[in-house]
C-alpha cells in the first residue's frame, strides 16, 4: 500500500477576495511503513496540504490517493489543537473510533487499554481532558488515532504547544511507538531538529506558493537517532535544511 | 551595626481573603429580624408590612386550609406543561437552525422578529384564539420559555469547535453522529444558559397570565388579597413565589451537574 499526492495545489480566496495561492505542484508518494515528515517555516502550506491528505479539504486541483488497498482507507489524525471531545473520558475518547466501527464492547476494552497502555495513561483512564496537562492530552489524542489501526497516520504539529522537555521525551516515546507498530505516517512540524530525529524522508517546503523545495533521505537507523555517535550527521542535516527554509522563514517573519 | 531589615509582605492578601460560610444567612437574618422590630414596635402599619412571624402563621393557617394547596397546584400544571414543551421545542429547533444552513437561512431572522415581543402583550390574542382557560396560559408560558432557549441553543451549536466535528468524522462519524455525539453535548452548557433564563421568564409570565385570567392560582392568589387589602396573605403567596423560583434555579443547576461532569 502506499499513498500519491499527485499534482496537488491550493488557492484559497481570503477575506478581502484576493486569491492566496497556498500550495502549488506537490507531487509525492508515502511508501508502506514510511516517515514522512513536512517541514516549513510557518505559513508554507503544511497545515493544508495535511488536510487535504486526511479528506478535510479539497484540493483546487490534483488528487490523493491510496493504491493497493480493497476497502476504504482508514485514517488516524492527531491535530495540532488536540480536539479531544471534553465531555469523554481519555477511554470514551481512545475507543471512538472503535465505537463508529461498531466493534463490540470487548473489542473497544480490548484494543482501548492496549493503546492507552502504550501511550502510558493507563492511571487515567476516566478523567476528563480538563483534568490533563498538554503531553497527557497530546498522548491520549495519539492513543484514539493509533486505536482505529489506520493504514496512514497524520499529525499536524502534536507536540508544539508543549514545553521543550516535554517535547524531547514526547519525540521519544513517539518513536518508540512508531517501531512497535510501523504505520505508515505523514508528520508535519516546522521545527527542524523533530524533523531529523523522525523522519525517514524529511519533505522541505518553501512558502507563497508552497512548493516541494527538496526531499532529503534521513540515513540514519530508527532506533537510538540521538547517540553520541549520530549526532553530527544529525546536525549536518538539520544545518542542509535550514539553509534550505532560512531565507523564506526570514520573509515569514517580516508579515 | 545592626543590619535593617524590611520584610515584604504580601500584599494582595485580600485577593484570597475567605470570607465564612455564615456570612451569607447573618444577612437574611439581620433583616428578618429588623423587620420584625419595625413591624412590632409600630413604625409601620401591619396593613402595609405584616410582621414576619404573622406572615408564617398566616402561611400555615392557609396551607391547613388547603388553600394553599390548590393554588400551588394549579400554577405548578400550567408553570412545568408550558416550560417543557417550550424548552423541548426551543432545544429541538435550536439545533436545527444551527445545523442546517437552509433551516438557518429561512428560520433564524423569523425568530430574532418574534423575540423582541414582550409575550405577555399576546395573552389577550391568545385568549381569543384559544380561550380563557388553560390552554392560553400554558401556551403564553411556552412561547415565553422557547425563545431563550432556541435563541441559546442555536448558539450553543454555533459555539461547536470546528475541530471537534473535524475529529469526528475523521473517526468514522456520520452526520446524525456528529449531531448527536459532537453538537448535542457540546451545545449543552448553552442550552443551560438558555434553560436558567427561560426559569425567570416562565415565573413572571405565570404570575401576569394568573393576575390578568385566572381564578385559581398563586398569581391571582396574591391579586385576590391585594384588592381586599388582607397584606399578610398576600405576603404569603409572594413567599411561595420566590421559594418556587429558588427551587427551580436550583433544581436546574444539580441537573446542569449531573449532565455536564465535565465542565470546569
Ligand atoms: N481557510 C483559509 N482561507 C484563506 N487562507 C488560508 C486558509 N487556510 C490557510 N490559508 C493560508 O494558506 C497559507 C498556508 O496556511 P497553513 O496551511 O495553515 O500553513 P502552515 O500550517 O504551514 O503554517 C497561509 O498563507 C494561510 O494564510
Ligand atoms: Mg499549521
Amino acid at each position: 500500500m502506499s499513498v500519491v499526492i499527485e499534482n496537488v495545489g491550493k488557492t484559497f480566496i481570503d477575506s478581502k477576495k484576493n486569491k492566496v495561492m497556498a500550495l502549488k505542484n506537490i507531487n509525492f508518494t508515502i511508501e508502506e511503513e514510511e516517515f514522512v515528515v513536512l517541514v516549513g517555516p510557518s505559513g508554507c502550506g503544511k497545515s493544508t496540504l495535511l488536510n487535504i491528505v486526511g479528506g478535510l479539504l479539497s484540493p483546487t486541483s490534483g488528487s490523493v490517493y491510496f493504491e493497493g488497498i480493497e476497502e476504504n482507507p482508514n485514517l488516524g489524525i492527531v491535530f495540532q489543537e488536540i480536539a479531544l471531545f471534553p465531555w469523554r473520558t481519555v477511554f470514551e475518547n481512545v475507543v471512538y473510533g472503535l465505537q463508529e466501527k461498531g466493534a463490540s464492547k470487548k473489542e473497544q476494552q480490548e484494543i482501548g487499554n492496549h493503546y492507552i497502555d502504550m501511550v502510558g495513561l493507563s492511571d487515567f483512564k476516566n478523567a476528563y481532558p480538563k483534568q490533563l496537562s498538554g503531553g497527557m492530552k497530546q498522548r491520549a489524542g495519539i492513543a484514539r488515532a493509533l486505536a482505529v489501526e489506520p493504514d496512514l497516520l497524520l499529525m499536524d504539529e502534536p507536540f508544539s504547544a508543549l514545553d521543550a522537555q516535554t517535547r524531547t521525551l514526547m519525540q521519544e516515546e513517539l518513536l518508540t511507538i512508531w517501531n512497535r507498530t510501523r504505520l505508515s505516517t505523514l508528520y508535519v512540524t516546522h521545527n527542524i531538529e523533530e524533523a531529523v530525529y523522525l523522519a525517514d524522508r524529511v519533505i522541505v517546503l518553501s512558502r507563497h506558493p508552497g512548493q516541494i523545495k527538496q526531499i532529503i533521505n534521513i540515513d540514519l537507523p530508527k532506533t537510538g537517532r540521538n547517540d553520541e555517535k549520530y549526532r553530527l550527521q544529525s546536525s549536518k542535516y538539520a544545518d542542509e535544511i535550514w539553509q534550505l527554509i532560512r531565507h523564506d522563514a526570514e520573509e515569514a517573519l517580516k508579515e | 551595626m545592626e543590619k535593617q531589615k524590611q520584610v515584604i509582605t504580601n500584599r494582595v492578601a485580600f485577593l484570597d481573603k475567605k470570607v465564612p460560610f455564615y456570612t451569607s444567612f447573618l444577612g437574611i437574618a439581620g433583616i428578618l429580624i429588623l423587620w420584625e422590630i419595625i413591624s412590632r414596635i409600630g413604625i409601620v402599619s401591619p396593613l402595609f408590612l405584616p410582621a414576619p412571624s404573622n406572615i408564617i402563621i398566616t402561611g400555615w393557617e392557609m396551607l391547613v386550609s388547603g388553600e394553599i394547596y390548590g393554588n400551588l397546584t394549579a400554577s405548578l400544571y400550567r408553570i412545568v406543561l408550558g416550560y417543557a414543551i417550550g424548552a423541548t421545542f426551543g432545544i429541538l429547533i435550536g439545533l436545527i437552525l444551527g445545523f442546517f444552513k437552509v433551516a438557518d437561512a429561512i428560520g433564524t431572522p423569523i425568530v430574532y422578529a418574534i423575540y423582541p415581543i414582550p409575550k405577555i402583550a399576546l395573552l389577550p390574542l391568545f385568549i381569543l384564539w384559544l380561550g380563557i382557560g388553560e390552554l392560553s396560559k400554558v401556551t403564553i408560558i411556552a412561547l415565553g420559555v422557547f425563545f431563550p432557549v432556541v435563541i441559546n441553543t442555536f448558539s450553543g451549536v454555533k459555539s461547536v469547535d470546528p475541530m471537534l466535528i473535524k475529529a469526528a468524522v475523521t473517526f468514522g462519524s456520520n452526520r446524525i453522529n456528529v449531531i448527536r455525539k459532537v453538537i448535542l453535548p457540546g451545545s449543552l452548557p448553552m442550552i443551560f444558559a438558555g434553560l436558567k433564563l427561560a426559569a425567570g421568564t416562565s415565573l413572571l409570565l405565570l404570575v401576569s397570565a394568573e393576575m390578568i385570567a385566572a381564578q385559581e392560582g398563586i398569581g391571582s392568589m396574591v391579586l385576590h388579597y391585594g384588592n381586599l387589602m388582607i397584606t399578610s396573605k398576600l405576603m404569603v403567596g409572594v413567599l411561595i413565589l420566590s421559594m418556587l423560583g429558588l427551587i427551580f434555579n436550583r433544581g436546574l443547576r444539580w441537573l446542569e451537574y449531573k449532565l455536564i461532569p465535565w465542565k470546569e
